[in-house]
């Protein structure tokens, strides 16, 4: 074989060590806590599992697309500002939404506390601590993937593709349904794929709310019954569902390919909403923002307030700044990494022509699918080993020590990272991709171009908005992650702090 | 397109960023109320050079103080770095003789004697340490030592509930208790630990059917300490289980929070006690620093102000002749359970599946 058909599966090799080293847990089964789980929890973890991952998946869908489409077809009161505003509910992590929504809608909480000094007694309110609740709050935080890549698509089909079909005589909502939809597909399956998946990895707003699922399995015997072994073969189940959610995709994605010429010349004119339409439209994305960002960043910061009054000003401190510098660099090294390492991987796989190259791509963005803690744990088995091995050489070799190179440093972080954000950066690559007509690219091959002045002339400023969306998904998704973070930081290191709840 | 979208997108993440940044300083103070959210700084430079790197499970909070006035007094600098109990057990793991780690520390027993237990830790000898900490709070072959000392215990509503009513545990299993309890979940250690102290007590037929009542009282699963005592004052249960540090910061908050702490099982084993506590790594490279820190933990820090660890967060000393801080010495003396502290890291695997098949969720 080729480089050219292999070099896939040489890029994508570092990516799948950590994950088959999780996988190959289920090879070495440990029978007395799967009888045990079975006979106890799994059948409501599974159940709970499926419906939290139908749910999201569902509301994303809706709530994303929906708004995406608000805001590309429509002239309305603030339609520019709601474009990118929409998305700021990506920047809250899940469990501290969970935990406002807990804090102010149980009983203890203002709402419930209100509603009974209204009526004088106890009133019936629904259980935030459920299933219910749960999806509530990951379709408010998850929709932006959907949202961002749905509105990027929308943004990259041509205006003219939409008169023909008004043209003909469709209306626009036909038109919408007929053709924009079915033309966006591989972006919206992509989109809502990446909130499935982190609704599935969710942990901790899923313990919050009571709701047993898989991965809060893996950290109840993990951290419950001290058992990693059989906590990394229960994140294996996770990465067969995971599979399957992927296959799902996939078939969801169809066969069909949809090219675009070139840049669209000219981009759907917006239709002014007059009137009530207008107001509600206006309305509609005020009403998502406050719900998923504003109300809660109003509390968190009335919290913060609170606690400066009492004293504890601490949040302002330049040694705090300096934790938040690193973070965000981190971010964005990590975010580059992901980008840059997505492009070569969906590029060399679509030139390759190569099953095997196809599946070893595939399969590397399978990191998406477990718990930040595990691929840590799977990243701390493959560098201390190397790491050990680096040390011993360097010891006989030059007699110093040269301690932990790759898990005490940066490098091992970064490796986390990108093996645990890759699908959100490959699917935003390859969404964008797919509209990039192989024509093109054979026609500049033609003319003499190299491969990979192919992809830097040709698709890079063809893909520039999705290469963005994707790079801007990672840089956020590394911000909210803790669990990697926790068990890879060097010393004085410590990224953005983050407590999951106050006990401790 | 893209050059319009550009400036947009690059606004876009700055405000992510900010939205991020504003969400990172204040969840931690929304979840845990008395935690200064400065970050772990290394203390103060020393001017020695000496430093003594920690891996901590505890979260920073009252630590930073602490640990300056240490370095303050010793110039020895102490390094951070944090994580959950199993992260920090299995970074110690796989970096073995290579870890960068001096000192363990651990927010419960269970994690400490899995660390011995695993070899990560190095038995020390101290007459201070041996001195100042009781035996039943402290490894059999000093691999780890308790510092600080929490109660598990009975909280309740006193318009409600009269304290004749209340007596042990078990008691709760009573169908009295139907719809009036409110407890922490199955998934956290310190259900775990309680759990595992009651089957070494009883026996786990005997553990197993008190469980199955607490269940079968259809209780209110809270997974904070904080809201379970927040529901009880606001009557939406009678009656809880919490740490009784959690009721010391409400009340250092608000003198007249409305609900009450009852020492259980006084009239036989006593109330159930966890600890925090340290231990030196196996392969620390700055041992004399380590047994140095412990040592000034065990006898300096001990105090009941807010500038040691046990004052800082309402728990109570580890070291007998320490005054806890006032408002936890208002709780009146208790008698502990005398059970070897080690057991609960034992017994928490059976614990959990023992709750998993009891239906205690």
């Amino acid at each position: 074989m080729t480089l050219r058909r292999t070099l896939p599966i040489w890029l994508a090799l570092p990516l799948l060590v950590p994950i088959a080293l999780v996988a190959a847990a289920l090879l070495t089964p440990t029978p007395d806590i799967w009888a045990h789980l079975w006979a106890t929890r799994l059948p409501a973890m599974l159940l709970n599992t499926v419906l939290l991952v139908a749910g999201v998946g569902a509301g994303t869908l809706l709530l994303g697309t929906g708004l995406a489409w608000l805001v590309s077809a429509y002239q309305f009161p603030g339609r520019s500002w709601f474009a990118w505003l929409l998305l700021l509910p990506l920047a809250m992590p899940g469990y501290v939404l969970a935990f406002i929504y807990m804090a102010t809608f149980d009983f203890a909480g203002p709402v419930q506390t209100a509603l009974r000094a209204w009526f004088g007694g106890p009133v019936w309110f629904p259980n935030i601590r459920s299933l219910g609740g749960a999806i509530l709050v990951l379709t408010l935080v998850l929709y932006p993937y959907v949202y961002l890549l749905a509105r990027t698509a929308f943004r990259e089909q041509s205006a003219s593709t939409l008169d023909v079909a008004r043209a003909m005589g469709e209306t626009r909502w036909r038109a919408f349904w007929r053709l924009v939809l079915p033309l966006a597909r591989p972006a919206l399956v992509a989109g809502a794929t990446l909130a499935m998946l982190e609704a599935m990895t969710d942990f901790a707003t899923v313990r919050f709310f009571n709701v047993p699922t898989l991965s809060e399995g893996v950290f109840r015997v993990w951290e419950g019954m001290m058992n990693r072994e059989a906590a990394t073969e229960l994140a294996a189940l996770l990465l067969l569902a995971a599979l399957g959610i992927m296959l799902l995709e996939r078939a969801l994605r169809g066969q069909a390919r949809y090219y675009q010429n070139q840049r669209p010349a000219r981009r759907m004119a917006p239709v002014r909403l007059r009137g009530w339409r207008g107001g509600a439209a206006t309305g509609a994305c005020v009403a998502v923002l406050a719900v998923a960002f504003g109300l809660p960043l109003a509390q968190l910061l009335l919290w913060a307030n609170q606690e400066v009054r009492r004293g504890n000003p601490g949040a302002l401190d330049d040694v705090y700044m300096r934790y938040v510098l690193t973070t965000v660099s981190l971010a964005m090294v990590a975010a580059g990494l992901a980008i840059g390492l997505a492009l070569a991987l969906s590029q060399g796989t679509r030139l390759s022509r190569s099953r095997v190259s196809r599946l070893a791509t595939r399969l590397a963005t399978l990191g998406y699918a477990m718990p930040g803690a595990v691929i840590a744990a799977g990243v701390l088995l493959t560098l201390a080993s190397a790491d050990r091995a680096l040390a011993q050489v360097a010891g006989a070799t030059s007699g110093t020590a040269t301690g932990l190179l790759l898990t005490g440093s940066v490098a091992g972080l970064l490796y986390a990272y990108v093996v645990r954000f890759m699908a959100v950066a490959y699917n935003s690559v390859e969404a964008s991709l797919e509209k990039v007509t192989p024509s093109m690219a054979e026609a500049a091959r033609c003319l003499g171009s190299s491969p990979a002045r192919v992809l830097w002339r040709v698709h890079c400023p063809l893909m520039r908005g999705g290469l963005l969306a994707g790079g801007l998904l990672v840089f956020v998704d590394v911000m909210k992650e803790l669990p990697a973070t926790l068990l890879l930081r060097p010393f004085g290191m410590d990224g953005k702090r983050m407590e999951i709840s106050d006990e401790r | 397109m893209a050059h319009s979208q550009k400036p947009r997108t690059m606004l876009t993440l700055f405000a992510l960023v900010c939205a991020v940044v504003l969400a990172g300083c204040a969840a931690p103070q929304a979840a845990s109320p008395t935690a200064p959210a400065a970050p772990t700084a290394p203390a103060a430079p020393a001017a020695s050079g000496q430093v003594v790197n920690v891996y901590s499970a505890r979260h920073y909070g009252t630590m930073e103080s602490v640990f300056q006035r240490f370095t303050a007094d010793t110039g020895i600098e102490v390094r951070l770095s944090q994580g959950s109990v199993q992260s920090l057990l299995e970074r110690l793991k796989a970096e073995g003789s290579q870890t960068p780690a001096d000192v363990f520390f651990s927010i419960d027993a269970g994690g400490l004697a899995l660390a011995a237990e695993e070899g990560l830790l190095q038995p020390v000898e101290s007459a201070t340490l041996v001195e100042s900490i009781p035996a039943n709070l402290r490894d059999a072959q000093n691999r780890w030592f308790g510092l600080t000392q929490r109660v598990r215990t009975i909280v309740y509503n006193p318009a409600k509930v009269q304290p004749s009513e209340l007596s042990t545990y078990e008691a709760l299993a009573d169908p009295q208790w139907k719809d009036r309890l409110c407890m922490r979940p199955a998934s956290h250690v310190y259900t775990q630990s309680l759990v595992a102290s009651m089957i070494a007590n009883l026996g786990p037929e005997q553990a197993a059917t008190v469980v199955q009542g607490w269940a079968a009282n259809n209780p209110q699963f809270i997974d904070s300490d904080t809201r379970i005592l927040e529901t009880i004052a606001a009557g939406g249960c009678d009656v809880g289980i919490t740490n009784h540090y959690y009721l010391g910061r409400e009340l250092a908050k608000s003198a007249d929070f409305p609900v009450k702490v009852f020492w259980a099982n006084q009239n036989e084993r006593g109330v159930h006690v966890n600890i925090s506590g340290m231990g030196v790594t196996a392969a620390a490279r700055n041992k004399d620093n380590a047994v140095k820190l412990i040592e000034w933990m065990a006898t300096e820090g001990q105090g009941g102000d807010a500038e040691s660890l046990p004052g800082g967060n309402h728990e109570f000393p580890a070291n007998a002749s320490a005054t806890p801080h006032e408002i936890i010495a208002g709780f009146g003396s208790y008698k502990p359970d005398p059970i070897a502290i080690s057991e609960y890291g034992r017994l928490q695997a059976d614990a959990v599946k023992l709750m998993e098949t009891a239906g205690y969720r």
